[in-house]
């Protein structure tokens, strides 16, 4: 399929901090790292989900003001970015995998009504559910 | 790029208006533990504690970055698992009250109707009025479960309509004991 979406971006604190959550705790990979001067486009994606990225965006310069990017280090950090959904097939399994990994938890596995949940957020701040969904 | 984020301390600007991203960061740590277990008691300490600040500067940073001081998030919190409970689950008031943390009965009824506007019971009896509209819900859980933390949403549309409605509440107290076993106890105990 050529009409997708194709990447979605996160802004992260720390791109490097970020890159090794996403593929040293959480299972991603790299997709695209690259850089022109001060700007560095990174992306990665999910193993199963190659037609995927996720833009790991640091705020800053040449796209941000000092002023504006300072502020959205500080929306991130307040945890107010929208949550972003992980589909897991064995939440538990997934949780302590994670978990042995340093992966910070906002909410253990929990079942509710035939799915189970969990939640996770990132070094910088934003918020992760992780869901194994009704069989 | 964010060189001057993070790693050299010189380079992390504090404007006069924000907050340094890296205490908002411990102090959104903060405010997860009292999601995660709004049933416990968590003193402006256990929460500096948590957050790597000291008890005085904590408190203030708190309100600053979520515009309520850390206790009345709590309270909160707590509110808003106690109308769920009420809704959702053949919990007692009272049963409800010390589920959501709070030692006094008394005590929980004040900050529910400050916080809500309403007492328990009147939540409770219009969540029962409604409860001939559960028929379409398990649709609607199933959504809700697959939205991250917001079930608050989904409830207060439920009660949005229900409200629109104005639908006559059932007598349903009296035999709330036969009706348990028809109704599965959606607790979310943690």
């Amino acid at each position: 399929m050529s009409q997708a979406v194709e990447v979605v971006g996160l802004y992260v604190r720390d791109q490097d901090e970020a890159l090794a959550f996403y593929v040293d705790k959480v299972g991603f990979r790299v997709h695209t790292d690259v850089r022109n001067g001060d700007y560095r486009w990174l992306t990665v994606q999910h193993p199963d989900q190659p037609s995927f990225q996720l833009g790991l965006f640091a705020p800053g310069p040449p796209v941000h003001d000092a002023a504006t990017a300072q502020t959205l280090r500080a929306i991130v950090a307040k945890g107010a970015m929208p949550p972003l959904v992980l589909n897991v097939d064995d939440c538990r399994a997934a949780y302590d995998w994670m978990r042995a990994r340093g992966v910070e938890f906002t909410q253990e596995p929990m079942d509710r009504y035939g799915t189970v949940d969990a939640g996770f957020r990132d070094p910088s701040g934003n918020g992760w559910k992780m869901i194994q969904a009704r069989r | 790029m964010a060189r001057a984020s993070r790693a050299s301390g010189a380079g992390v600007r504090r404007d006069p208006a924000g907050q340094d991203p890296e205490l908002l960061r411990r102090l959104l740590r903060a405010r997860d533990r009292m999601d995660a277990a709004s049933h416990e008691n968590w003193p402006v300490r256990r929460l500096a504690r948590v957050s790597g600040v000291s008890e005085a500067h904590f408190a203030r940073s708190f309100k600053q970055a979520f515009g309520v001081p850390p206790h009345r998030y709590l309270l909160t919190r707590r509110i808003e698992r106690a109308v769920a409970l009420l809704r959702d689950s053949e919990l007692s008031v009272t049963e409800v009250a010390f589920a959501t943390g709070w030692e006094s009965l008394g005590t929980f009824g004040r900050i529910f109707r400050d916080i809500t506007g309403e007492s328990p019971r009147a939540i409770r009896t219009r969540a029962r009025a409604s409860a001939h509209e559960l028929g379409q819900v398990p649709a609607c859980v199933l959504s809700a479960a697959h939205r991250p933390d917001l079930t608050i949403s989904v409830l207060e549309k439920r009660r949005q309509q229900v409200g629109a409605i104005k639908t006559a509440p059932k007598p349903r107290r009296s035999d709330e004991s036969s009706s348990r076993s028809g109704r599965s106890v959606r607790a979310r105990s943690r």
